[in-house]
């Protein structure tokens, strides 16, 4: 082919130009989210091991209005990220076949959400009632 | 018989001998509900602009040449009709891609590196002569694979991938469907020579599931699907398990 | 071509995120907001004691550790291949910065869990 001077188009703003690319990057940034979730229990283990009086505190900071805001947020956006997680599951997941028929992808990511369902409750009951 | 509406197709234009960037150009085109894009396209170049530039051949969606950004969505223009776009519709050449002419990409890349980096042929244990016959294949066997030989080569996958945009030396969606659909096939015994590429950030490492790859085939060949759970082996793999599941007798 | 290191971090990833989709939400909830303000949750499920006799048991120090460490090593992943996505081309640095921070969390919960004895 003979010298032509292509036309490189630049990939800056690529994720807004598309609903799909805009919801792709809300599950990614759900991670940031996780991080500092992920922190606070960090700290609430630091304070946990400092002894009751710093352990306290630390639920007192928790029932500030600035926090109960971060983790509705942080719910949200997590609750996105297990949403999402197992939407994609079955991507990952090698071709499986029942009895000569291919096993549809639905059936794991509803797996996935009926799993998260039976966890929370658990984890509710258990902190709840036990 | 009443006037047939008419469309404002906006078609990006490129001219590399005159132009330094691409840009719009507008046409009225008259179309009636079975019209499809790309005999809009066909229409401007027939009556309005001769100039115009495009890749077609089948009409009917199963040749993979008449890729296009349509409202900014890849689709293959045959398959897509401007009754679902009026007033006015967007076309503009595959994303991700360097821009040759008008609507027509370069495909270079994917024709001369990425399709045969991925060995996309038989590697059977020992070669059999012909006089011993065919290799023989039950109808699950060929499940195992026939979704993703459905590949007709048109790049859309490649327009929905903003990894491959971000980065041309990734494989790509297409070509790691297309690794997958040959170790996956019971003649093939090629896993290892793949797997060099098949390991490297070039090959499923270089995704990151957006999976709109699998979105926009037009013939639900899902390479998200063939990349990511070959993301499994490669893992496996890394840890030396795979060789004890998969000795070089092949899937 | 150069074997990617990635299956490491992929699998920790990929760890992560199974227990983050399972109990993340539900554990945002009772100690993000149900726990400290409620409703159907009260003050005393949080309480010191409780919560101190549960990081003593190994069980209890096994699943504080795990939700800290394999959170952590899910979020730093997606953090780090995030920048890619958004053109910011981190190298080495951004990468050790990412999954050291999620490698000293992890020790830093093990030791504190240690501390906190049995």
């Amino acid at each position: 082919m003979a010298q032509v001077k292509a036309y490189v188009r630049p990939m800056q703003g690529w994720w807004r130009r598309n609903p799909y690319f805009v919801r792709y990057m809300f599950r990614e940034a759900s991670s940031v989210f996780l991080a500092i979730y992920a922190f606070i229990l960090l700290v609430g283990l630091a304070r946990l091991a400092q002894g009751e009086a710093a352990y306290n505190a630390w639920l007192t900071a928790l029932a500030s209005p600035a926090s109960v805001v971060f983790h509705w947020f942080a719910l949200l956006t997590v609750g996105y990220h297990a949403y999402t997680w197992w939407q994609v599951a079955p991507k990952s997941a090698p071709d499986i076949r029942i009895g000569g028929r291919p096993l549809s992808q639905m059936v794991i990511t509803a797996g996935g959400w009926l799993a998260t369902l039976g966890a929370s409750a658990l984890i509710y009951v258990i902190v709840r009632w036990m | 018989m009443a006037e047939p509406r008419t469309i404002k197709i906006e078609v990006l234009r490129y001219n590399p001998e005159r132009d330094l960037e691409p840009h719009f150009q507008t046409f009225e085109v008259p179309f009636t509900p079975d019209t499809s894009v790309l005999q809009g396209l066909q229409y401007i170049k027939d009556h309005l602009d001769g100039s115009l530039t495009f890749r077609w051949s089948c009409r009917m969606a199963i040749c993979g040449s008449c890729g296009k950004m349509v409202n900014g969505k890849p689709v293959l223009s045959c398959h897509t009709f401007l009754r679902d776009y009026y007033p006015k519709v967007r076309i503009e050449p595959l994303d991700h891609f360097p821009i040759l002419r008008d609507l027509a990409i370069d495909q270079t890349d994917f024709v001369n590196n990425k399709l045969p980096s991925v060995k996309p042929y038989l590697m059977p244990k020992d070669e059999k002569p012909v006089s011993e016959g065919p290799f023989l294949q039950t109808p699950a066997q060929l499940q195992q694979y026939y979704q993703y030989s459905q590949c007709i080569n048109c790049l859309l996958c490649y327009a929905a991938c903003p990894q491959y945009g971000l980065n041309a030396k990734f494989t790509g969606p297409a070509a790691l469907a297309l690794l997958h659909r040959y170790n996956a096939d019971s003649r093939d015994q090629g896993w290892e020579e793949r797997a060099e590429l098949l390991d490297a950030e070039e090959g499923v490492w270089g995704c990151t599931l957006v999976g709109y790859c699998s979105e926009v085939c037009p013939k639900q060949v899902d390479p998200a699907h063939a990349i990511n759970q070959n993301k499994v082996n490669s893992a496996m793999d890394y840890f030396g398990l795979l060789k004890f599941l998969m000795p070089r007798g092949g899937a | 071509m150069k074997r990617s290191n990635e299956p490491i971090f992929w699998l920790l990833f990929g760890a992560g995120g199974v227990l983050s989709a399972l109990v993340a939400p539900i554990l945002i909830l009772i100690t993000g907001i149900i726990g400290p303000i409620g409703p159907w949750m009260p003050a005393s499920a949080l309480a010191y004691a409780r919560v101190h006799g549960f990081a003593q048991h190994w069980l209890g120090k096994l699943l504080l550790l795990a939700v800290i460490s394999l959170f952590l090593f899910h979020a730093v992943h997606r953090i780090y291949h995030g920048l890619h996505d958004l053109g910011l081309h981190a190298g080495t640095g951004a990468k050790v910065a990412a999954y050291g921070s999620a490698l000293a969390g992890t020790l830093i919960a093990a030791c504190l869990l240690l501390v906190i004895g049995f």
